[in-house]
């Protein structure tokens, strides 16, 4: 995937800022693009293929390199900081010190952002501004996936663990909830938790 | 007792093992610490983790300190290395063609002789070679370099390209590299996935070469001595139990679970028993101390080793050396070392440095309790690094 997307607004008397986003879900870097054109005038190239990461970036001699902290690839991007050809500009990760708090927040909405150095926070601050609150929509969509699937799982120990109780002591189905959910009380346990130690262990006896 | 939390990252590796021992196997307990351990997906997360104090300590490349004193690479927070946490555990492996050819020449996999598997990998390249490292400021970088150096492979187009370690053997069977340095069990995975063959462990290049240490911001070191002493020595504690052969079938279980590497008992244990399958076809070799955890004062943040890191380090990336080499013993931290480990057993030489490779055989020192003996540090080439020189 290698989509490039022009903002058309010319707000600035400054060049255009290059942006270059690697994200390999080509629906998230879509959405980033599109808040990114809205934010300021700048080029957006999205690289989502990981193979070569640093010299294809490099390629584009991006002002602001943009990619997600769970991003295992992140580590190819480190090459840019050492540019050092005289047509290459080196990259840094916030190393002014006007641009520290704004790196704290980016870091802990989950993302990286690698900026040329030079480039002054008051054209950084917008992009970044909305690249954060972009992440922070898709990294809540992705805790929510995660606890759906969770809840989906220990629902699947609990049928199990309440299937395995009617066997052994001959209960009905209500019954043999309220027995796991009374070991649980009794324990200080969440009731998923005793489930699946009760699966575990009839694994281990059958 | 009432335990106090403290959240340390790392980055998924056979050598990360002592954070795991010393959660799962008590020794952070004894030091009233309930240990979080923060897996994280990248070395350049894991850096701004401990950067901007989202975990407290990492496990960390034993060069990344060393870089960041030198202001290399993006982030430029004084972090300190409090202890080594492990010594040697890389492996530099090829490719199925590489292999090929190397064979085809008659060379003889012993997985030992650097000097000679550097000849036979240059007659058998045929061109450039690209290898894979996990990072810019990594031992595998410095070893590899320092290897290529000695042997005809200076002779050769060599590009060394970042490549995150779980994803060396897919780069490696996808011919994006011709070779690779990872730590294990990466190495051993390759290999199990056919996609290639292990040509030296790192020790066959620097025979005691410093791998991952315990790193703290420098800030975070002196705001709360207590806190860090405490996770030295239960981090000290479980390399104790590590470096024991008895203890490589639990650490080996411990280590594959799901929540850390994830990876079969019997892969991860090639490395702790020094015991590997080199090849597809199941050749195996021995490497005694393929990872240290302990012996030798292993655990010993050398001023020397840091100093050796600078010197190279400067040297490629045209800075001055004797700055490099002043800010690097900054980053060593045997104050810390001795302030926190005196009284546990830990062995405290008398010196902070040493002539880095000019131990040829396990010579005895003097400590400030009684005798310690040291194990080889030599490079394969014999040369010989004067850190006051």
């Amino acid at each position: 995937m290698h989509l490039q997307h022009f903002c058309g607004l010319l707000l600035f008397m400054s060049e255009p800022l290059t942006i270059v986003v690697v994200e390999q879900d080509r629906d998230r870097a879509l959405a980033i693009v599109d808040a990114l054109k809205g934010a300021g005038d700048c080029e957006v190239v999205v690289i989502g293929h990981s193979s070569g990461l640093a010299r294809r970036i490099a390629a584009h001699s991006p002002d602001v390199v943009l990619i997600d902290i769970e991003n295992p690839t992140r580590d190819m991007l480190e090459e840019l900081t050492l540019a050092s050809g005289p047509l290459e500009r080196p990259v840094a990760m916030f190393v002014s010190g006007a641009a520290s708090g704004l790196a704290r927040a980016a870091v802990e909405a989950g993302i990286s952002a690698y900026v040329v150095d030079g480039l002054r926070p008051e054209r950084l601050k917008p992009i970044l501004d909305t690249a954060i609150a972009r992440f922070h929509v898709v990294h809540q969509m992705r805790a929510e996936l995660a606890e759906t699937r969770r809840a989906l799982e220990e629902r699947k120990v609990i049928d199990r663990a309440k299937g395995l109780i009617m066997k052994a002591r001959g209960v009905n189905e209500d019954d043999a909830y309220a027995i796991l959910r009374k070991a649980a009380m009794d324990q200080g346990r969440r009731v998923a938790e005793v489930a699946e130690a009760l699966v575990t262990a009839a694994g281990l006896l059958s | 007792m009432k335990l106090t939390p403290l959240s340390v990252g790392y980055v998924p590796l056979v050598d990360a093992a002592p954070l795991m021992v010393a959660d799962q196997m008590g020794f952070a307990e004894t030091e009233g610490l309930a240990l979080e351990l923060v897996p994280a997906p990248s070395w350049s997360s894991l850096r701004d983790m401990v950067a901007f104090g989202k975990v407290g300590a990492a496990h960390m490349l034993s060069v990344v300190p060393v870089a960041m004193a030198m202001g290399l690479g993006g982030m430029t927070t004084p972090l300190s290395a409090a202890l080594v946490m492990s010594v040697n555990g890389n492996v530099i492996g090829v490719g199925r063609a590489l292999e090929a050819r190397l064979r085809e020449q008659g060379y003889g996999f012993d997985f030992a002789d650097a000097a000679a598997a550097g000849a036979a990998l240059a007659r058998a390249a045929d061109g450039p070679l690209v290898i894979g490292a996990p990072f810019p400021f990594s031992m595998h970088v410095e070893l590899l370099h320092y290897w290529f150096a000695a042997t005809p492979l200076s002779g050769l187009p060599i590009e060394i390209r970042t490549v995150p370690p779980p994803m060396m053997a897919q780069a490696l069977a996808e011919g994006e590299i011709d070779a690779f340095c990872v730590g294990e069990p990466w190495g051993s995975v390759s290999v199990e996935n056919g996609a290639g063959a292990l040509l030296l462990p790192g020790k066959a290049i620097w025979s005691f070469a410093p791998e991952k240490v315990l790193a703290v911001r420098s800030d975070w070191a002196e705001a709360d001595p207590q806190l860090l002493g405490r996770l030295m020595r239960a981090v000290w504690r479980a390399g104790r139990w590590l470096s024991q052969p008895d203890s490589h079938t639990a650490a080996a279980e411990l280590l594959s679970r799901r929540g850390y590497l994830d990876i079969p008992p019997e892969v991860v244990d090639r490395a702790l028993s020094g015991r590997l399958t080199i090849t597809p076809g199941g050749e195996q070799r021995r490497s005694e101390g393929l990872v240290e955890f302990h012996a030798g004062a292993a655990n010993f943040p050398w001023r020397s080793q840091a100093k050796w890191m600078a010197a190279q380090l400067a040297a490629r990336h045209g800075l001055d050396r004797e700055a490099a080499i002043r800010a690097a013993g900054q980053v060593y931290r045997t104050d810390l070392y001795r302030r926190h480990m005196a009284g546990v057993g830990a062995e405290l030489p008398s010196a902070s440095e040493k002539l880095e490779g000019a131990i040829l055989h396990p010579t005895a020192v003097p400590t400030q309790a009684g005798r310690l003996t040291l194990q080889p540090d030599t490079f394969f080439d014999r040369r010989i690094f004067d850190p006051s020189a």
